[in-house]
């Protein structure tokens, strides 16, 4: 079965750069899957998102969306594709209908007509289907500068979805946005996966929203440094440990010892351990403790340790 | 092809409602040429008018008329660039319609609007009592078509190496004011020294000015006092020019949206 989403050895240096902004980066993403693009400011992901949605032409390296090159076959990639920029790009002289008329005439859905009322009945119960789910049956017909942050960009989405794309590319989707109208927008996405079996690619920063994905590819100054799912990430780069401490540590120490459970001292003692062998270990140990801390790692601690923010 | 083609009245269409909605616009571009004929013009024939043995204002309008078609289509191709700022182009250039789509849709719309102002000073050609015969009326609604298609065609020659909105602002002016006198939009062209003879005939914009004159003075007896050049000669170099212009333009325009 061809893959959504299908990227090799991909390269991009702009013009007046001396370093490559995606520098040979590969990838795969499953119909049907939450796909996350992961990394700091400039660590190329929207590079990457422009030559995926056709916008800029890649280096080097080959991009595939549902089968279609993005390079050589980039109209047949654009009717396959919705997508969500970092900044609105609705026009803002326009009603919200008018945006969505305009989006559904540019993808061949209806014929031109100047007029609302010259649509066909097809595009107009559409158009109140829409105006329903957003809740916006008065204002369907107001410019688009009335409306908040988060209305603006559910719009967006559901403009996007008109010509039911194959892939939704969501650009860093909940930037500006209010934390309310953030997690309406994500249950509004996760009930589009739901009912359409959409392929989603998220390039975020915000690492709660990356949790969700089905596979996670952290990228840092072009490359992937990272790939996988959440848990593999996570059980890969970042260890999960103990911090005792005793009254009497020195004794600690040497029960420790004599018992070949290696440890570190980094102000308390600190011992590796599994989550399943926690219990195991905590039994074993006879001096009295005085405080017991697990630390199991989040997504964050191995975004740092990816990025080389810090040090695990 | 018909998605094409729906693409680019849709983009057209969309020119058209922005300016209708625009209301500093609208007034800021009716207001200016009117500016130009009444004052301009009107100073011109009470100062001179004797001696130039025609009527100043009548020779303003006509210059005015073409020169304002030919520089609002212009200015509205140079427009892409503030939609490409405002993030809004990105919904256009994400769409399966071609690249030449979406430049002909803006050229096609951009030329709608001017053409509306063209009909506003139309009218205020009656309200300054410059006399225009229905005959007259039409050649200009003709000519007005022409010289909004090749100042659309001129913009997209200019627009693609113009890097932002702000480069747009400080460099369109230069390349549009000094073709106001060498076209001879309100002066006219007579005795001019060899070098200001050349920068007038590579002036685009000499092109549509005459051709109007052309037009509007045909059969009066001050059609040899005025136009510079044939019909023929006119339309043959605009159809170069045009030509020139689309090709260079477009490829320029789609080469550098892809290629950063």
């Amino acid at each position: 079965m061809t893959k959504a989403i299908e990227v090799t050895e991909l390269v991009k240096r702009y013009k007046s750069a001396d370093t490559n902004a995606v520098d040979n980066i590969s990838f795969e993403v499953e119909a049907g899957q939450l796909f996350a693009l992961l990394g700091p400011n400039g660590a190329g992901k929207t590079t990457t998102i422009s030559i995926l949605n056709t916008t800029l032409a890649p280096t080097g390296g080959v991009a595939k969306i549902a089968g279609y090159n993005v390079n050589t076959q980039s109209s047949e990639v654009r009717q396959n594709i919705g997508v969500i920029f970092q900044n609105p790009s609705l026009d803002m002289n326009l009603t919200a209908e008018e945006n969505v008329r305009f989006h559904a005439i540019l993808y061949g859905l209806y014929g031109f007509r100047p007029t609302y009322r010259m649509m066909p009945k097809a595009y107009r119960n559409k158009v109140e289907q829409l105006a329903s789910i957003l809740g916006i049956e008065k204002d369907i017909f107001k410019p688009i500068k009335t409306f908040s942050g988060g209305m603006k960009r559910k719009l967006e989405i559901l403009r996007s979805l008109l010509h039911e794309p194959r892939v939704l590319i969501l650009d860093e989707p909940s930037v500006g946005l209010d934390p309310l109208s953030r997690r309406n927008l994500w249950e509004y996405i996760q009930q589009v996966r739901e009912d359409s079996g959409t392929t989603v690619l998220l390039t975020t920063h915000y690492l709660d929203e990356a949790e969700g994905a089905d596979t996670l590819c952290v990228i840092n100054q072009g490359k992937i440094v990272s790939y996988g799912s959440t848990q593999k990430i996570k059980a890969e780069l970042v260890e999960e440990y103990l911090l005792l401490d005793a009254a009497d540590r020195n004794a600690l120490r040497m029960e420790l010892t004599s018992k070949s459970i290696p440890f570190t001292e980094e102000g308390q003692i600190r011992v590796n351990a599994q989550p399943e062998d926690i219990h195991d270990l905590l039994r074993s140990i006879e001096t009295p403790l005085t405080s017991v801390e697990t630390h199991l790692p989040t997504l964050e601690d191995a975004y740092l340790a990816i990025t080389g923010e810090v040090t695990v | 092809m018909i998605r094409e083609l729906n693409g680019i009245l849709a983009l057209a269409y969309r020119d058209v409602t922005k300016l209708l909605r625009d209301r500093p616009r609208m007034v800021s571009t009716l207001v200016f040429p009117f500016v130009f004929i009444a004052i301009l013009g009107g100073s011109f024939q009470a100062s001179f008018g004797s001696e130039m043995g025609f009527n100043l204002l009548t020779f303003t309008f006509t210059g005015v008329y073409a020169q304002t078609l030919f520089s609002s289509a212009a200015q509205g191709i140079v427009s892409l660039i503030e939609d490409r700022e405002n993030d809004f182009s990105q919904e256009i250039f994400i769409s399966p319609i071609s690249r030449y789509s979406i430049v002909f849709g803006k050229i096609f719309g951009e030329a709608m609007v001017a053409l509306f102002q063209g009909v506003a000073m139309i009218l205020f050609a009656f309200i300054l009592r410059i006399p225009v015969t229905p005959l007259q009326l039409g050649g200009l609604l003709f000519v007005g078509t022409i010289a909004s298609l090749f100042g659309a065609a001129f913009g997209m020659l200019i627009m693609p190496n113009l890097p932002n909105q702000r480069a747009a602002t400080q460099i369109f002016p230069f390349l549009i004011f000094p073709q106001f006198f060498l076209a001879g939009v309100f002066n006219p062209l007579r005795n001019l020294p060899w070098y200001l003879d050349v920068l007038s005939r590579i002036s685009p914009m000499r092109y549509p000015v005459d051709l109007t004159r052309n037009i509007f003075y045909a059969n009066s007896e001050e059609y040899a006092q005025v136009v510079l050049d044939t019909p023929l000669m006119n339309i043959t170099v605009m159809a170069a020019m045009f030509a020139v212009f689309m090709v260079v333009g477009t490829w320029s325009f789609v080469r550098n949206e892809r290629n950063r």
